[in-house]
């Protein structure tokens, strides 16, 4: 029950509880309070694909609140001698509370959970989903814009293989968002993720043009084409660059419009936007503590108080 | 009843009915029939129904269909009518029902998907998200199945 494998594991109400939660622990995020809700309790943090943010802010978060982290790649390990997925769940099984999963392939995360008694948290299976990033970008949205009802949000770039965007989806269209997908036809969101979006009441629209719908946004959700997820150079050379947001493209945007991106960044999102009032970016990429600590605590079973006192 | 008559009647074993029509092949695949030693198999093709238009039948010989291959066999006929034959008479009608999730039956298409690793012990597993129109899903990775393609990929 402590799995997090796609936004489905939680429900409205769970999001917005560990929104609240991760607000409460923003003073233990920044390390202003210490505060050991997590002590004796040992996190695997298992990357078999490379990540900076998502393992690092797992990381702090668990030592803020007083745990320890087991760090496995796959370089170095068993995995590189052959070593079965379901093997080494079974030692970190038995050697960690609580695990976190980056796979390059898809379905390794709910695999992992099906194989272990302990909560398994996903940090990004192939293209599939990547649930702790949304959690972090809702907790981003909130925080800018009150409320995660009915806004208006364009994302932008490699729909296809972009599981941040695949996750968020999701999550966005149960709190009754408006979603523009901005991608080339070779990088659309995959058929069965725009069908389920639309299933669940999603207001859809699918265009390869960015610049008509920057005035109307709430949010927008810039994503870097990812060279490592193509079959071959040729078809990314030919979209690579195809979306460049500058801060000149921003001018007739909502004053409270805000720019996130999951980060890393390649041509994307121009540097002239890191100085606007709408970027979000490294706040973003911050907010992973927070929310990451919110999710663990979830997870563990461990309540989260309501007003940490510095 | 007169296009069940195109095939003699069986003594003992099964008879699947209103297959869709051109499918019995697949359905052969599906239960692992069209390979090595097997049971005498009668079929017919593309025969008029009343239901369906066109059908296909099938009759095994000395051979009843047990609860797994019926469930294999709702991929492909879920509105295919089954009856044991004992003795020449029908001895149980087995209806084929689609359930929520096919353990070991199908294994996921997907090139990435971790069930790929043919060395991972866990069970294949695709979930039934809708019986018409088809719709199946690995459990794992979430990738839609194409049912078109989907008994190449049986166990």
């Amino acid at each position: 029950m402590g799995d997090v494998i796609t936004m489905d594991d939680l429900t409205n109400e769970e999001i917005l509880q560990v929104l609240d939660n991760a607000r409460s622990l923003l003073p233990v995020a920044k390390g202003e309070v210490y505060l050991p809700l997590l002590q004796g309790k040992v996190l695997g943090n298992l990357f078999f694909e490379n990540s900076t943010r998502t393992r690092m802010s797992f990381e702090t978060a668990m030592k803020r609140l007083g745990g320890e982290v087991l760090n496995l790649s796959s370089v170095g390990s068993s995995v590189s001698k052959g070593e079965t997925l379901y093997d080494t769940m079974q030692m970190v099984d038995g050697y960690a509370d609580i695990a976190v999963i980056r796979h390059p392939n898809q379905g390794a995360a709910q695999y992992s959970a099906d194989a272990v008694e302990i909560p398994v948290l996903n940090g990004g299976d192939g293209a599939g989903n990547h649930p702790t990033q949304t959690m972090l970008d809702l907790f981003t949205i909130r925080e800018a814009h009150g409320s995660l009802e009915g806004l208006n949000v364009m994302m932008v770039g490699d729909l296809r293989y972009g599981r941040t965007t695949h996750s968020l989806s999701h999550a966005l269209v149960r709190f009754g968002a408006k979603i523009t997908l901005v991608s080339p036809e070779s990088l659309k969101m995959p058929d069965e993720i725009v069908s389920d979006l639309k299933n669940h009441g999603g207001d859809i629209n699918e265009t390869e043009e960015m610049s008509l719908s920057i005035d109307s946004a709430d949010v927008i959700y810039m994503t870097r084409i990812q060279k490592e997820r193509f079959p071959d150079e040729d078809e990314y050379n030919k979209v690579a660059g195809i979306y460049k947001l500058t801060k000149d493209d921003l001018s007739d945007a909502k004053a409270e419009m805000i720019v996130m991106h999951p980060l890393p960044r390649v041509n994307e999102l121009h540097a002239s936007v890191d100085s606007t009032r709408h970027a979000r970016y490294f706040q973003q990429a911050f907010n992973g503590v927070p929310t990451r600590m919110a999710l663990l605590c979830r997870s563990l079973g461990v309540k989260v108080p309501k007003k940490v006192k510095k | 009843m007169s296009e069940m008559r195109r095939v003699t009647a069986i003594c003992n074993g099964t008879a699947i009915d209103h297959i869709p029509s051109g499918h019995a092949l697949q359905v052969l695949k599906m239960l692992r029939l069209d390979v090595g030693r097997s049971n005498p198999i009668s079929m017919v093709m593309n025969v008029p129904s009343g239901k369906m238009g066109r059908k296909d039948v099938l009759k095994i010989e000395d051979r009843e269909l047990n609860q797994e291959e019926l469930d294999r066999l709702a991929l492909i006929a879920p509105k295919a009518s089954v009856a044991i034959i004992r003795n020449y008479h029908v001895a149980e009608k087995r209806t084929i029902e689609l359930g929520s999730e096919l353990i070991n039956i199908v294994r996921c298409s997907f090139s990435n998907c971790i069930t790929q690793n043919s060395r991972e012990p866990l069970p294949h597993k695709l979930k039934i998200i809708s019986a018409e129109p088809m719709e199946i899903r690995c459990s794992y990775c979430g990738k839609n199945q194409d049912i078109n393609e989907i008994v190449e990929f049986i166990i």
